[in-house]
């Protein structure tokens, strides 16, 4: 669906006021006003959103609405009898559970470390958030840059509330992540002497995002698994984990996996577990669309919490400022941050700059809320929703003509599908549910509370503290996907095959949950959202 | 959908796998099975273009020639025939990077298939993505394989090539082969990334980040306020 004539007669303030802010840069905002946007507009601070859980190790804890219907849910082995004494039908040294970025780092980590390795995944292998991470990866590998200004940037934009412990990792591990990519043969963006070519994005002192043309993720993606199969690690696709195991002194030791398909349910028996299925986004927190892939229903955060592993910050949501807003196909969709990067700036129905291009996500996505909502400035959509534009236009006249196509050509191809041309005329855009920002707790060798049981990537929380900036994503599921596969590997020489695995911990789950009468009528993880008949 | 949105938005018939739905013109293919009722598995994914888990078939009614797209990128229209291609059994070649080196010779040990190509271009016709899919054959055929890596970068590895091609050419693994040759040996490392790593593991780098890690919050928040930003 091409622009209404309405679109294209608002459309015509953008073009008016373009000329003029070539080059101007719009005012940043001073921590007092960062502080204030966030806490008027940001729906993290909407407290109807949120309630305290019931049950588990962090009862008390809040979390969004959404996310409190998984955790206070009962097991989709509710009623099953499972034979514990029949021979296991995996038996394994390291159980990776998700096939993203995450799971596959840590299954090339694992087996490089001599471990008998199984990952097992949802859907297919590469189905996964980090296959859609468009704009890029930080790592502090320029002369004008150090890991400590890197790690200045993610506290500061993680709004102070960071694992100290977690964000040095990240940080100091991120040049080692590039240089490991870049030796499994990952195509980076580079100019002819081999150097990568970096740019700014929201809230980075130092231009150090590393891209793959806009398909980043997708580049990491299926090189690494390409390394995985190059491996014969042994990957089980459409086969989710719907349950950890405990043996008998409470110690991670395998997972109920449940054919997709077939609808069997399987024992896989392991000396470690690591929980690498990523993030929340098709719980659609608040009733917003998502950038998220299709599989990202918190599966690997209840199956963990239900074993006893504490969660932090599960009420930290992030929302990115630049969600597809029309055509309505393209609703909720990731418009990346590099097209930010690359100068476009966000305008109100007037054609006037409101906000700073660059600020962190949380900041400028609640400056459009902002916009839209308080102000009554936003371009009112054909569908019944506002949006404000994003002037990618601009991105050609200040870089020349060729560059969207260069550097944003997964952009241009989606909007020219649905006959928008985004070189020509710029896209309507408003903030889309994308990032689990918390998760379950990890130290920084990505262990969990309970014993033998690891978490990686989107899964694991307090990384970013409450606000992750671009870039750091993509890194974190790598730092800690490598962390995780190398100490599991590790800790499975020293121990021996688990005992006497068990649900116990699923029974006194369950038994809470009634005597607070929490779940109502609730299972999970539901592994799949529901949009049938909507 | 409520009934007052259906009112006023246009409906059309699609027959998924040969049965008649009535859905909203407005909808992507993928939205369309779902509004129909599928709750789906295969066939979906990152429902955003960028994983290729969703190549579909179509014909329309009345007409004789079989389309292709991405269900998640591709409208419905009246009188739409079409089938999902849940997976394709394509055959990827293994191999240790540090053993081979971006050569014919070596390539062909991969990929034999890939020098009896026909020149038929089907694999270009079908491509969601618009990628020259014959030519980058071509490109690997002179053992050029920068320009295969280049052009074939956007491939979703969806397989519709693959369902097409007369001589079994497993094409989008045969580019990823290429895109990782090429950036392993043709293009050049960064140098000072190499010197960084070996810095940072040789711990010379820890005392600068380790003030950091140690430091109050109100001192990270004066120095990330008043931190430099490169322009």
């Amino acid at each position: 669906m091409a622009y209404t004539p309405q679109l294209k007669e608002l459309m015509k303030k953008v073009e008016e006021t373009r000329a003029s802010r070539v080059g101007v840069d719009y005012p940043r905002m001073s921590p007092e006003e960062r502080r204030e946007v966030l806490q008027n507009f940001h729906p993290d601070y909407i407290e109807d959103g949120f309630r305290e859980i019931k049950v588990g190790v962090d009862k008390g804890i809040r979390m969004t609405n959404e996310m409190a219907d998984v955790f206070e849910s009962y097991s989709r082995l509710r009623d099953m009898e499972i034979d514990f004494k029949a021979e296991p039908d995996y038996d394994v040294d390291v159980l990776i559970i998700g096939g993203g970025g995450a799971g596959a780092s840590a299954a090339l980590k694992a087996h490089e470390a001599g471990a008998n390795v199984l990952l097992t995944t949802k859907l297919r292998f590469g189905d996964a958030n980090t296959m859609m991470a468009q704009g890029g990866i930080q790592a502090a590998d320029k002369e004008n840059d150090t890991p400590a200004i890197h790690y200045l940037d993610v506290v500061g934009g993680g709004r102070l509330e960071n694992i100290p412990e977690l964000a040095r990792a990240l940080v100091m591990d991120a040049p080692l992540v590039i240089r490991w990519l870049e030796e499994l043969g990952t195509m980076f963006d580079k100019n002819e002497k081999g150097t990568m070519i970096t740019s700014h994005g929201g809230g980075t002192s130092r231009k150090r995002m590393h891209a793959a043309r806009d398909y980043t993720g997708a580049e990491i993606m299926r090189t690494l698994r390409d390394e995985v199969y190059n491996k014969g690690i042994n990957v089980i696709e459409f086969s989710p984990a719907v349950e950890i195991l405990l043996d008998q002194q409470g110690r991670a030791g395998g997972t109920v996996l449940y054919n997709l398909e077939t609808e069997q349910y399987l024992i896989a028996r392991s000396k470690t577990v690591i929980i690498a299925t990523g993030g929340s986004g098709r719980l659609h927190y608040r009733g917003f669309p998502t950038s998220n892939h299709y599989g990202a229903t918190a599966d690997g955060l209840i199956i963990g919490y239900r074993a006893g592993a504490k969660t932090i910050y599960t009420d930290s949501i992030q929302y990115h400022p630049t969600g597809g807003a029309f055509p309505p196909q393209l609703l909720g969709l990731l418009v990346t941050e590099k097209t930010r990067g690359l100068g476009a700036q966000p305008l109100n129905i007037n054609g006037e700059q409101f906000v700073y291009h660059l600020e962190t996500r949380d900041v400028e996505s609640s400056a459009i809320i902002r916009e839209c909502e308080e102000r009554g400035l936003g371009v009112p959509l054909p569908t019944g929703i506002t949006a404000v534009w994003l002037d990618s236009p601009l991105i050609e006249l200040i870089h020349g003509e060729g560059t969207i196509e260069r550097q944003l050509p997964a952009m241009l191809r989606q909007f020219k599908r649905f006959d928008v041309d985004i070189r020509k005329e710029p896209m309507l855009i408003y903030p889309t549910l994308h990032y689990q920002n918390g998760g379950l707790l990890i130290d920084d060798q990505a262990r969990t509370s309970v014993e033998n049981l690891y978490v990686a990537g989107e899964a694991a929380g307090g990384i970013h503290g409450t606000n992750r900036l671009m870039g750091n994503s993509l890194l974190d599921i790598l730092v800690f996907g490598r962390r995780a596969g190398m100490g599991a590997a590790a800790k499975s020489k020293e121990i021996s095959t688990p005992e006497g695995l068990n649900l116990d911990h699923v029974a006194s789950y369950h038994r809470e949950l009634e005597e607070a009468d929490a779940a109502g009528e609730r299972v999970g993880p539901i592994l799949l959202p529901h949009y049938t008949h909507r | 959908m409520s009934e007052s949105v259906r009112d006023t938005i246009k409906m059309v018939d699609i027959y998924i796998m040969g049965k008649r739905y009535t859905v909203p013109e407005t909808l992507t293919i993928m939205d369309a099975m779902e509004y129909a009722g599928y709750q789906l598995k295969r066939g979906c994914g990152c429902r955003a273009g960028f994983c290729g888990a969703c190549a579909t078939v179509y014909r329309m009614a009345g007409d004789y020639e079989l389309k292709v797209g991405l269900a998640c990128q591709t409208k419905v229209e009246e009188g739409m025939y079409l089938a999902q291609i849940p997976f394709f059994p394509a055959r990827k070649a293994t191999y240790e990077l540090e053993e081979i080196r971006p050569s014919v010779a070596h390539f062909t040990q991969l990929y034999p298939e890939v020098f009896r190509c026909l020149g038929c271009n089907s694999c270009t016709k079908v491509c969601p993505q618009d990628i020259e899919v014959m030519q980058y054959i071509a490109y690997l055929q002179r053992g050029d394989f920068a320009r295969a890596a280049d052009i074939s970068f956007d491939c979703l590895m969806c397989g519709l090539c693959v369902s097409r091609c007369p001589v079994n050419i497993v094409h989008y693994n045969a580019a990823l082969a290429a895109r990782r040759l090429y950036s392993r040996y043709i293009a050049k490392p960064d140098a000072f990334l190499a010197e960084r790593a070996k810095a940072i593991e040789a711990g010379e780098l820890d005392a600068e980040i380790g003030e950091l890690v140690k430091g109050d919050k109100e001192k990270l928040q004066e120095l990330y306020n008043n931190r430099e930003i490169e322009k």
